[in-house]
């Protein structure tokens, strides 16, 4: 088998906080001592110059070693931060290692740029020159794939309009189509970033299979473990920068679903988070449990979740009412709900007093489809006043195995995937009278 | 046999010439990859035409604003330092001076504006896919350049017009040097340009500084008066400037008033060498992680 991608010892380090070393005055006082030999003079005595402030920097990589062999799909695992769409921004020359090195055969290519560099002004046939140079075709290959691009577009009747005229559905049509067609041999697609509809998302995820049953190598980032295990056969997973898994897909999910890598599930607002407008309501955290009651970023469908909504009254506050927006990651609202919805409950909490409170509630299982969902937070009194709003405290992964239907690998359409009770009669042959 | 195996296999995986791409952290300083540039042409082309096609859509006059720009910056230099100035011209007519010194500056200064803010305008673009970042500015270069054409052509068609009516003018053979004026002023621009470009990318406000800047910079050099009109002791201080020899020389060719040295001309064209290895040096430098700092 040969090796497409080899990665050694790579690791990527970035600075935090503020970007420079302070003033222009400063830095071109720090070079002007490097280069004269001298110590860096804006250090303080005794202090050691460790290239710059440590408490400043983090490793988004750390010393990640592996290889892909040629037409494999391989998956990439772990929750927010851990590296994922880093280690794409180096392998795609976005960004350069810090050290490391990276070798590669053949063309990288993402369906993240699709539409990169597209310009209102210009016509659907002069992006498509643009684009497609962007992403590195000659303007030959252009010629010779003009054709087939337009027709997998669908657009031909607009191909001289400026794009800015196109619909949202046309213009990421167009896009997709200049992308689609350049046959790079090593594709990566982040899930994680990517944007579009339903049906765009379906699109890129069949144009990666075409890719991998053509012999080229895909790597694919996603928080979804059941793309994940439907598309690819192997799987790697980091956590804080780095490396700690590389085996077969269902294995590297298990572990990775059963550690502690996944639990992000929790937010807690800080002082400084609050708005001064929201007292005398001060949020403290959020969370969500899974069916073992652990604090988790990815649960399961087949299972009930536990939301818990932890916040602090400093004054009583009348006709209060703490709620939930939950919404698909791509912005589709699922439900909203309050902690006294119910009458009987609205009257006993009529008056809240001070001190802290607890709002729990069960989303129950077999309710939500697969997918990424936002929680949202909101503390009003219905008509008086908004007190507290975070429409995106936190946001998590639902993975559908074992879900109705899951013998079927497709994708579920729709925002919830219940449990319904069906009957199958058979009502046997009809015969004419 | 085992041994045999053993030797063939990893200098069959490990064969250099195996990988087209080997990502390493820090480039060597004159790792330019220029060669890379060249293998992307069809991109600077294309970013050329768009600028240039998509600037003027939707304007009712279109490209004619390529045009009315240099005539009515003329037209009003005339009017304020000419008239009411009453600054000189080295008896020349008043508005072809103007206009050869605007023409000529405008390249210089877009150059340098456009290319300044490289980094900054396509962070977003940058963020997403790798192609040689000084694509970017070698295009502005060009389609600033076509630009300089048709005005160059104007003020040449102007010249006509005035010479036919009898003015004092006397193109020479030094027009035979506009090319290196040209160069002189594209290399001047781009370095200058991508140096702070890539200067921005850390210190924002060196964006507000240079729209600021080119304009002083256009008045300590002799586009609205001679060099002739400067008191003696101030000209060391005016030659210091690498664009005075350029406009002077420009001038000097085709109008055939104002001083020419050659000796000024090749002080330009060294701190244009300076200006601009130092420029790509650190625009190459920035280039591998400026999206880490933007």
């Amino acid at each position: 088998m040969t090796i497409t991608i080899r990665i050694e010892g790579l690791s990527k380090e970035y600075r935090l906080g503020q970007i420079s070393g302070g003033t222009l005055r400063e830095d071109l006082n720090r070079w002007w001592a490097r280069a004269r030999g001298r110590p860096d003079p804006t250090l303080k005595i005794g202090q050691e110059n460790h290239g710059n402030r440590q408490g400043e920097r983090i490793w988004a990589l750390r010393d990640i070693t592996f290889e892909v062999e040629q037409g494999k799909v391989l998956g990439i695992i772990g929750r927010n931060g851990a590296g994922k769409s880093t280690l794409l921004k180096i392998l795609s020359r976005i960004t350069a290692p810090t050290s490391g090195e990276v070798k590669i055969k053949g063309r990288v290519a993402s369906l993240l740029e699709v539409g990169t560099g597209f310009h209102p002004e210009l016509t659907g046939r002069e992006n498509i020159y643009l684009n497609g140079a962007i992403l590195g075709m000659s303007q030959r290959e252009i010629d010779q794939k003009f054709d087939e691009i337009v027709g997998f577009s669908e657009v031909q009747q607009f191909i001289d309009t400026p794009v800015k005229r196109y619909s949202s559905g046309m213009y990421v049509r167009l896009a997709f189509a200049v992308a689609a067609h350049l046959e790079p041999e090593i594709l990566v697609v982040d899930e994680v970033l990517a944007v579009g509809d339903a049906e765009f998302q379906r699109k890129c995820l069949g144009k990666m299979s075409d890719v991998a049953r053509s012999g080229r190598t895909v790597l694919f980032v996603s928080h979804n473990m059941s793309a994940v295990a439907r598309l690819t056969e192997e799987t790697i997973v980091l956590n804080e920068g780095r490396l700690v898994l590389y085996d077969q897909t269902p294995r590297a999910i298990d572990y990775y679903m059963s550690s502690g890598f996944a639990q992000l599930g929790e937010r807690r607002w800080q002082a400084g988070e609050i708005p001064a407008s929201a007292a005398p309501f001060r949020p403290l955290q959020l969370r969500l449990c899974n069916a073992r009651g652990q604090v988790s970023e990815s649960v399961r469908s087949t299972e009930p979740l536990l939301i818990e909504f932890h916040y602090r009254l400093d004054a009583p506050i009348t006709g209060l009412r703490v709620g939930l927006y939950l919404q698909t990651a791509r912005g589709e609202t699922v439900l909203t709900s309050f902690d006294t919805d119910d009458a009987a409950q609205f009257e006993t909490y009529r008056n809240r007093q001070a001190g802290e409170y607890v709002s729990r509630c069960e989303i129950p299982a077999d309710f939500l489809n697969e997918g990424r969902y936002v929680l949202g937070v909101n503390a009003s009194s219905y008509r008086v006043r908004r007190y507290f709003q975070d429409e995106q405290a936190l946001s998590f992964n639902v993975d559908a195995t074992g879900a109705p239907g899951s013998q079927w690998t497709e994708a579920r359409l729709g925002l919830v995937r219940p449990r319904l009770s069906w009957e199958i009669a058979n009502q046997g042959v009809r015969s004419d009278a | 046999m085992a041994d045999f195996d053993h030797q063939a296999l990893p200098q069959l995986v490990n064969n250099p010439q195996d990988w087209s791409l080997v990502i390493r952290p820090q480039r060597g300083l004159f790792d330019l990859r220029l060669g890379e540039l060249w293998s992307y042409r069809d991109l600077v082309w294309l970013f050329v035409r768009r600028d240039f096609v998509s600037v003027y859509k939707q304007t009712i006059l279109g490209p004619l604003w390529y045009l009315i720009q240099p005539v009515l910056t003329s037209i009003i230099f005339t009017v304020i330092f000419g008239r009411i100035a009453r600054l000189s011209t080295d008896g020349l007519p008043q508005f072809l001076f103007y206009m050869s010194g605007t023409v000529v500056w405008t390249y210089f200064a877009d150059c340098l504006t456009k290319t300044s803010n490289t980094f900054i305008t396509n962070a977003q673009l940058f963020g997403k896919v790798y192609f040689p970042r000084l694509a970017v500015p070698v295009s502005i270069l060009i389609s600033n350049l076509i630009a300089f054409s048709i005005q160059f052509l104007l003020f040449l068609g102007f010249m006509l017009y005035f010479w036919l009516n009898g003015a004092n003018v006397e193109p020479n053979l030094w027009v035979l040097f506009t090319p290196v004026l040209i160069v002189l002023m594209a290399g001047l621009g781009l370095g200058f340009g991508i140096i702070v470009s890539s200067l921005t990318t850390r210190y924002r406000d060196l964006r507000f500084l240079v729209t600021f800047g080119v304009q002083l910079w256009m008045f300590v050099t002799p586009v609205i008066y001679p060099v002739s009109a400067i008191p003696e002791r101030l000209r060391p201080l005016i030659a210091l400037n690498p664009l005075t020899p350029i406009v002077e020389t420009f001038r000097y060719a085709y109008l055939g008033s104002g001083t020419v040295n050659g000796l000024n001309l090749l002080y330009s064209a060294g701190v244009m060498l300076v200006v601009l290895v130092a420029g790509v040096l650190l625009f190459n430098r920035i280039e591998a992680t400026f999206m880490d700092t933007v």
